[in-house]
């Protein structure tokens, strides 16, 4: 440990740290590959059958009028510069305006993805406070009950259509049993009663010291966020498994149990803590996934956040909110990625 | 007597088929399917998935034998009518067709979605990957960022915004599947390319004067389809359930026809007092995914016991 400490200030003394020049690399690949992603999505609003000319100058605009607009547009340009006018236009956060909402797309994302962000946040700290437990007693325990429970929770998740589990649970526990708040982030008679903050409810509430609004949007959150986390347990609990059966067969557990260490910290010191590295790349996709996933959960329970903006949208062809929809999910999803691998390098000695 | 005959039979088969030193390239081949075979019959759960296929491609096939009413059929007098077994086994839905015959029908819908993007999204895969990973250089370069960028796009957003542009349908939905599915196969390839290119053999195909189109096409490829097949049989449960997401968002399969995504998006509004309509076509889902999972692990414990010790 010491000698690696030593080694790395010299390093650094000499010219910039490892991990900046890292961090000088991975900026140039984010930058190519966002410039990726904005393109196809401009592609994808190039080949759309709906003429944008048409929906703003209307059926019967004279041709003068159409020519007009379309010039406006920038449409006689060629595609590259088309492209570069839509970048322009991106990195001023101006999406356009949604034909829906008749708001400019940015207010409306900017309004839609804290609800997400609030059912994706809940989802992943369930799926990684029981997930990893479970991975790694499967691990421990391979071929026992254990393990075959994890296996099976996990087939069974990625087996089920979410839409479709999320309609039995409404139809159980809202429906039948009573138990829980039904679509939507609260009952409408508490809509609007503490001041928006953070755009999160149960923050907002907790802000507010309202614990009815409180209660009400965890009986609402419980069960998306719920699916949600069992998504995110099933493959979080999965790699575990596996990223710990790895480690357990390399030599320092063996040392560790010969020096003595009792079996607990042998598995959650010594093992877990290898395997911390990978695991926080495998939460930081997960919880990419959820942000993805919940498209069709939240179209599922009315939930007001970035995925039923964009099917909604998707539905009504208001193209500006799906490209918009569309750029920002993808940014995040990159986002992600990429500071997973900053966390990877930065926890990982080897990588420094 | 001809018992007797029949079984000394099938024991030479089996020892023609397990012998140690096979004496063409045929008995080695086969022998070694065979011997694939014996290990894949061995796991249980992976041959319950399969035999629940191979149900249900008898079922697809032989739809209008089996469904016991027309799946298109509207009877508005019998709408909602709660399954028993004297009317409609699986009960009726809003315009009074019988949900049974839809799901057998839909069978069909779900196998060709699943077929069509388990052979495409895989080509385009081994296209890019072996051309990346045998030329290398800048066509690598290139190729593999291309390939980050499909990946680093959330797929079902990506879907859904092709399936917007192309407009709903079921072929547009499997090219839009296609489209945001084939970047994993592109690294699989990739990944096998590089650890064969510079082996002697096709060192020795160089030799002889092969082009690279020839060296990829009849060197290369054949060698990536293991591994390829391992990656589509395991995401076969994952293009099932998408494409039942598009369904059921209205951009995939059109009513009338019987897919089973859009069937559960039909019985979203009647969920709390006629629960069949919904659950119905969402079983079916998921008992066709679970098969399709089974399989998968179990053919990747068979034909790659390297990984599947994990």
């Amino acid at each position: 440990m010491v000698t690696t400490q030593t080694t790395n200030n010299k390093n650094s003394k000499q010219s910039l740290p490892p991990w900046l020049l890292g961090i000088s690399n991975t900026f140039f690949s984010i930058l190519i590959t966002m410039i990726g992603l904005l393109f196809i999505t401009f592609l994808i609003g190039r080949v759309m059958p709906i003429d944008p000319v048409l929906s703003i100058v209307g059926e019967s605009a004279s041709q003068a009028t159409y020519d007009a607009a379309y010039k406006e547009l920038g449409l006689d340009k060629p595609i590259l510069v088309q492209f570069f006018y839509f970048l322009r236009d991106v990195a001023h956060g101006d999406f356009g305006e949604s034909l829906l909402t008749a708001r400019p797309v940015f207010d409306d994302l900017l309004r839609v993805f804290p609800a997400t962000l609030e059912l994706a946040t809940i989802g992943t700290i369930i799926g990684v406070v029981f997930g990893i437990p479970l991975g790694v007693i499967a691990a421990v325990k391979q071929g026992t009950w254990v393990d075959h429970l994890a296996r099976f929770v996990a087939l069974i998740g990625y087996s089920m259509p979410v839409f479709w589990i999320g309609l039995i649970g409404l139809l159980v526990f809202y429906g039948k049993l009573g138990w829980i708040g039904g679509p939507g982030r609260l009952d409408i008679y508490l809509v609007d009663l503490v001041p928006n903050v953070t755009g999160m409810i149960l923050i907002d509430s907790l802000l507010a010291g309202d614990m009815d609004v409180f209660k009400n949007a965890i009986s609402h959150i419980i069960l998306p966020a719920g699916l949600l986390a069992y998504y995110s347990l099933a493959y979080i609990s999965r790699m575990t498994r596996s990223f710990m059966l790895e480690q357990l067969d390399q030599e320092y557990i063996t040392t560790a149990r010969v020096k003595g260490l009792s079996e607990s910290a042998v598995i959650w010191r010594h093992a877990l803590g290898n395997v911390k590295v990978p695991l926080v790349t495998v939460i930081a996709l997960s919880y990419a996934g959820l942000l993805e996933g919940s498209v069709l959960t939240e179209t599922i329970f009315s939930w007001p956040g970035i995925g039923s903006y964009i099917t909604t949208a998707l539905l009504s062809a208001d193209m500006n909110a799906v490209l918009g929809g569309t750029v920002v999910v993808g940014l995040v999803f990159v986002c992600l990625n990429i500071f997973s691998d900053l966390l990877y390098k930065y926890f990982d000695p080897r990588a420094k | 007597m001809s018992q007797i005959k029949q079984t000394q039979k099938s024991k030479t088969w089996r020892e023609w088929l397990m012998t140690d030193s096979p004496s063409s390239r045929r008995q080695a081949r086969l022998s070694s399917l065979y011997r694939s075979w014996l290990a894949f019959r061995a796991n249980p759960m992976a041959m319950f998935g399969f035999s629940i296929l191979v149900i249900l491609l008898l079922i697809a096939l032989f739809a209008p034998l089996i469904s016991p009413h027309d799946p298109f059929a509207q009877n508005l007098a019998e709408r909602l009518k709660p399954p028993s077994f004297d009317g409609y086994l699986l009960g009726s839905d809003s315009l009074g067709r019988d949900i049974l015959s839809r799901l057998i029908y839909g069978s069909r819908i779900t196998l060709y979605i699943v077929f069509l993007v388990a052979l495409l999204a895989p080509i385009v895969g081994l296209f890019i990957g072996t051309a990346a990973g045998y030329l290398g250089g800048w066509v690598d370069s290139i190729l593999m960022r291309i390939t980050d960028i499909f990946l680093a796009f959330p797929r079902l957003v990506l879907a859904l915004a092709f399936v917007s542009a192309l407009g709903a349908g079921i072929e547009n939905a499997v090219l839009a599947i296609v489209l945001t599915a084939w970047p994993p196969y592109a690294r699989i390839a990739r990944a096998e390319t590089l650890s064969i290119r510079n082996a002697d053999y096709i060192q020795a195909v160089k030799l002889q004067g092969a082009s690279a189109l020839r060296i990829i096409t009849k060197h290369i490829w054949p060698l990536c389809i293991s591994s390829l097949v391992i990656r589509v049989t395991l995401d076969m449960a994952g293009i099932i359930i998408t494409a039942a997401g598009l369904g059921f968002l209205g951009l995939g399969a059109q009513p009338p026809s019987p897919e089973w995504g859009a069937m559960i998006s039909s019985g979203r509004q009647f969920i709390l007092d006629h629960w069949w309509v919904a659950t119905m076509p969402g079983l079916a889902i998921f008992v066709v995914s679970l098969a399709f999972n089974l399989l998968g692990d179990g053919l990747r414990d068979v034909l790659d016991p390297k990984k599947g010790k994990q």
